[in-house]
Parts: C-alpha cells; sequence; structure tokens
C-alpha cells in the first residue's frame, strides 16, 4: 500500500468506526443497564428503561444514531513510535469526522467561538479534539472516539480546593455536582473523577476516567475503595433513570490521579449519560484493525 | 388502565385533570424551539414564524436528512430532548406569548416555569433522555421548516407526530413540579451519605 492509499484507507476506517460509535452502544455499556434495569421495581423506572432498550435496538436496526445528540467528538489516541502513518493521524482524523457526519449522519455540533456559526460538519478550530499519548517502540495505533454531548458535559466542573478540605471536600463537590446537574443529564451516569494539584490535570483526568471500561478499579487500594463507596453512596440517592427516582443513579465511578501539590488538591467531574458512546479501536501498522470495545463488530 | 393520549390542539380541560406522574401520549403538531427560538422572541423581539396556541413545543435539536426525491422535505433520522433547565429563564413568558399548552422536554424545569404553567395553563412532560431513534419513529411527517438559519439544532421544525411518548407529566397545571420533589428527596438524603463517606477518607497521616 502506498502513502496515499494507506491515509485513505485510514480515513475511510476512522469514519467508519466513528459512525459505528454513535450507533452501538459498548458491550461493557449494554451489559451494565440491562443489569441495572432489571434490578428496578417502580413502574415510572422500567418504562424509562424499557424506552433505552428500545432505542438501543431501534438505533441498531434502522441504522441511525443511539441519541441525536452526537456530541462534540474527541478523539484520545495512544500512537506508537513507529507506526507508519503517524503523521497522518491528525489531519486524518479531521477528514474522518466531516466523511462520518455526511454518512452518519451526525448532527454538526461544533460552533466556532465570536463567529457564533455552527461549521456544519463537525470540524472547527481544534475540534476535533485530540488528546495524544506516545507509546515507546511500537508499531500500533489505539484510538478512542468518544462523543461528548451538551447534556453530559453541563455537570462537568473543576476546582481547586485548599487541602485541609481533604477527600471530604472532594466527595462533597462531587455529591453537589450530581445532585444539581447530573439529574438532567440523562442517568445513569457514569462518573469520572480526575484528582490532581491544578484544575486542568484534574479536568483531564476525569474525562480519561470516564474511557475505562465498567467494573475497573482505582489502581491504589484507597482509591478503589473511595470510587466504591462514592457509587454506593450515589446509588444510595436513588436517582433513577432519567432523574425520576428508582433504585440505582449510576453505572459507575472511576477515579483518576496525578501526584498533587502540598498546598492544592484539584478535583475535575466528567459524567458520561446512559448514551455512552466510547469505542475503541486498535490498528496495525499493515491497516487491519480490532474493534475492542464492540466485540465482533463490522465496521 | 387506557392509553391517556392528548391531540392538538389541547385545551385547558385536557390538562387540567392531569397531575406529575402520569404518562400520556401526543397526537397532532410538536414544534421544537429550544435556546436560540426562546432567544429570538424574548431578547431580540422578532415574531416567531408559527403560531403555538394550543400546540406542544419540544426541548429538542434533531438530527434531520433531506429527501433526495423531494426537495425542501425532510425526514427524522434522530430526535430526542434537550435539556429543558436552560429554557428556564423564558419559559414562563414564552408560554403567555404563544398560549402553548403542553412543553416536551428533558429533567425538570424550575419555579417561573411552574408558575407559568399554573397561571397560563400548560403542562412541562418529559420524554426519555437520550431516546432518539424511538421518538424518531413516533414523527408521522416533517410538515416544514422555519428559521433554518440558525442551524439544524436550532430550527423550528413542525412536526406531526403518532402516539408520541412515553411523557411523563413533570409540572402539572395545579403548582406542582416532580423534578423539585425529587431534588429534595435526592438533597435529604445526601446529607447521610455524605456523613457516612466522610468518616473512611481522611488519608492524610
Ligand atoms: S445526556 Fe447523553 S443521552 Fe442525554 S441527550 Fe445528551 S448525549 Fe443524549
Amino acid at each position: 500500500m502506498d502513502r496515499t492509499q494507506a491515509r485513505n484507507t485510514f480515513i475511510d476506517l476512522i469514519a467508519r468506526f466513528t459512525d459505528y460509535s454513535s450507533k452501538h452502544l459498548p458491550d461493557d455499556v449494554r451489559t451494565k443497564l440491562k443489569e441495572l434495569g432489571d434490578r428496578e421495581d417502580s413502574q415510572m423506572a422500567k418504562i424509562i428503561y424499557t424506552a433505552m432498550f428500545d432505542d438501543i435496538k431501534m438505533a441498531d436496526a434502522l441504522n441511525r444514531p443511539v441519541c441525536q445528540d452526537t456530541g462534540v467528538i474527541q478523539y484520545f489516541v495512544r500512537v506508537g513510535t513507529k507506526f507508519p502513518l503517524i503523521d497522518e493521524i491528525e489531519d486524518g482524523l479531521r477528514e474522518a469526522v466531516k466523511k462520518a457526519t455526511e454518512i452518519a449522519p451526525l448532527r454538526p455540533n461544533a460552533v466556532e467561538v465570536f463567529d457564533e456559526k455552527n461549521t456544519g460538519n463537525n470540524v472547527g478550530t481544534r475540534i476535533p479534539w485530540i488528546d495524544w499519548e506516545i507509546m515507546p517502540n511500537r508499531d500500533d495505533v489505539e484510538i478512542y472516539c468518544y462523543m461528548a454531548g451538551g447534556g453530559c458535559s453541563l455537570p462537568g466542573t473543576a476546582k481547586v480546593l485548599m487541602p485541609l478540605e481533604g477527600y471530604e471536600g472532594v466527595v462533597k463537590f462531587v455529591f453537589d455536582q450530581i445532585t444539581s446537574y447530573g439529574i438532567n443529564a440523562c442517568p445513569p451516569l457514569l462518573v469520572g473523577i480526575g484528582i490532581a494539584g491544578s484544575v486542568e490535570v484534574a479536568a483531564k483526568l476525569s474525562k480519561k476516567a470516564l474511557l475505562r471500561p465498567l467494573g475497573s478499579h482505582n489502581s491504589n487500594p484507597r482509591g478503589a475503595e473511595l470510587e466504591a463507596r462514592i457509587e454506593q453512596g450515589l446509588n444510595d440517592l436513588h436517582i433513577g433513570p432519567g432523574g425520576l427516582s428508582g433504585r440505582s443513579s449510576v453505572m459507575g465511578v472511576h477515579i483518576e490521579q496525578a501526584a498533587r501539590h502540598p498546598a492544592t488538591i484539584a478535583v475535575g467531574l466528567s459524567t458520561g449519560c446512559w448514551a455512552h458512546r466510547r469505542a475503541l479501536i486498535r490498528i496495525d501498522a499493515s491497516m487491519g484493525y480490532e474493534v475492542i470495545s464492540h466485540r465482533g463488530a463490522k465496521i | 388502565m387506557s392509553k391517556i393520549v392528548l391531540q392538538t390542539p389541547i385545551s385547558d380541560a385536557d390538562i387540567e385533570s392531569l397531575s406529575v406522574g402520569d404518562i400520556i401520549y401526543l397526537d397532532g403538531h410538536l414544534v421544537t424551539a429550544r435556546d436560540d427560538v426562546h432567544h429570538r422572541l424574548l431578547k431580540q423581539e422578532r415574531a416567531l414564524p408559527v403560531d403555538l396556541a394550543g400546540k406542544a413545543i419540544f426541548h429538542a435539536g434533531p438530527i434531520m436528512k433531506k429527501i433526495q426525491e423531494k426537495p425542501g422535505r425532510y425526514e427524522v433520522v434522530s430526535i430526542g430532548p434537550t435539556t429543558s433547565m436552560r429554557m428556564e429563564a423564558y419559559e414562563k413568558e414564552f408560554i403567555r406569548r404563544t398560549g402553548l399548552k403542553l412543553i416536551v422536554g428533558k429533567g425538570g424545569m424550575g419555579p417561573q416555569t411552574t408558575e407559568g404553567c399554573r397561571i397560563y395553563k400548560a403542562i412541562h412532560a418529559v420524554f426519555p433522555g437520550g431516546c432518539a431513534v424511538l421518538a424518531a419513529t413516533c414523527v408521522e411527517d416533517v410538515e416544514s421548516v422555519e428559521w433554518l438559519d440558525l442551524g439544524m439544532p436550532e430550527a423550528m421544525w413542525i412536526l406531526r407526530v403518532k402516539e408520541f411518548g412515553p411523557l411523563i407529566v413533570s409540572i402539572d397545571t395545579k403548582g406542582n413540579n416532580l423534578f423539585e420533589k425529587n431534588r429534595r428527596a435526592f438533597e435529604a438524603q445526601k446529607d447521610v451519605v455524605l456523613e457516612e463517606i466522610c468518616r473512611h477518607v481522611d488519608y492524610f497521616g
């Protein structure tokens, strides 16, 4: 395959992958929703879960986006330094978004700041947002596609606390936000929390926490325990599907951390809604691929 | 229990018997109106291109597709509710000016809308958030579009719907607000839960 050919293959593949991820929820999310839905006993909660499952089925059957808000598209890229197309990724992702917007179709959601004009193709200044991580001595690339909807981004926030507010401050911050904005963000939610020394690191980690598969735990035993406590606590609020009350509130709570400054403890919060459109693809040097988040997916 | 189906034009009598928590469906006209439509009418004082009296509005920004064979006509791909609370500051006045009877959205709205619903006889109901393909299949026809210059999500799409729902009444004409009631319950429980968690998180050496 020559370079132009490889580039076109890459664009085409990512466009189809992005299209696919707007229409199918990942395996772990579908399993979790089923589990939570089965546990509900009120008529209202059951009606909402039934609507969600019907929607998931129809999206698949009719080949349409699960939710109309296909978000601002974000890619989290882990690229091997020897990946042959490394130079083409950034531009390729932008082209792929244009293409996916047309073929899916996705809702045009990129509004240029100051000009206040919707670009119409989901591409704009620094959008799609691309986050980079380097994998030394590897020749493949792993790309997460995440669709950040307006409703689930609304509860997103970050703040630097005084150390003496401690982890109590972190927990309180999360609960205050979920009981106010979170209710409208289409629960059951996936709650991503970042803890760090400054606001931008905490915010970014909170988003990366959403990429972790459901059922995974924080690398630190205390962190894992705190995840479980917050999850239990939020479920005990009985926010229920759609915020209309029910047995549970969240699909999970994920925390990611970076060492902090002695004088600060920063907390970031990102929420994912039930329509958690997170997909992961691995592409090797010869353009072979595997969709890791959706087993057996044909794209 | 028989299915409650509202039909546009909706009369005051149709909705006065409804209470928060009731599950209803809609037949007739549903018009999308979200942030920019509210802004144009109330901040820019521009006349609405659609008469909303007795009708229903939908806080939604859909994905639409042009129908190739019929120029100027569209079909709905995916249409679900957006967060209603963003319209809170405007909705009471919007109800007064338009005479609309049903607001469909997602999540709760606040005290001003609750008051507006009580005074001008209207209700707010939620469609299950994110269930956009389900909603699209309840749309029989996209009759027309206005203010398309606002972009696809913000334009006014005039839809004819059949058994559009389930819709859960969240604000009724009697001053009840389901989400507000829920929120108070969540808040009260929050303090209990926080106290318990905070007993375990002193990690400082
Ligand atoms: S919060 Fe999620 S499911 Fe709800 S409308 Fe937004 S993107 Fe869709």
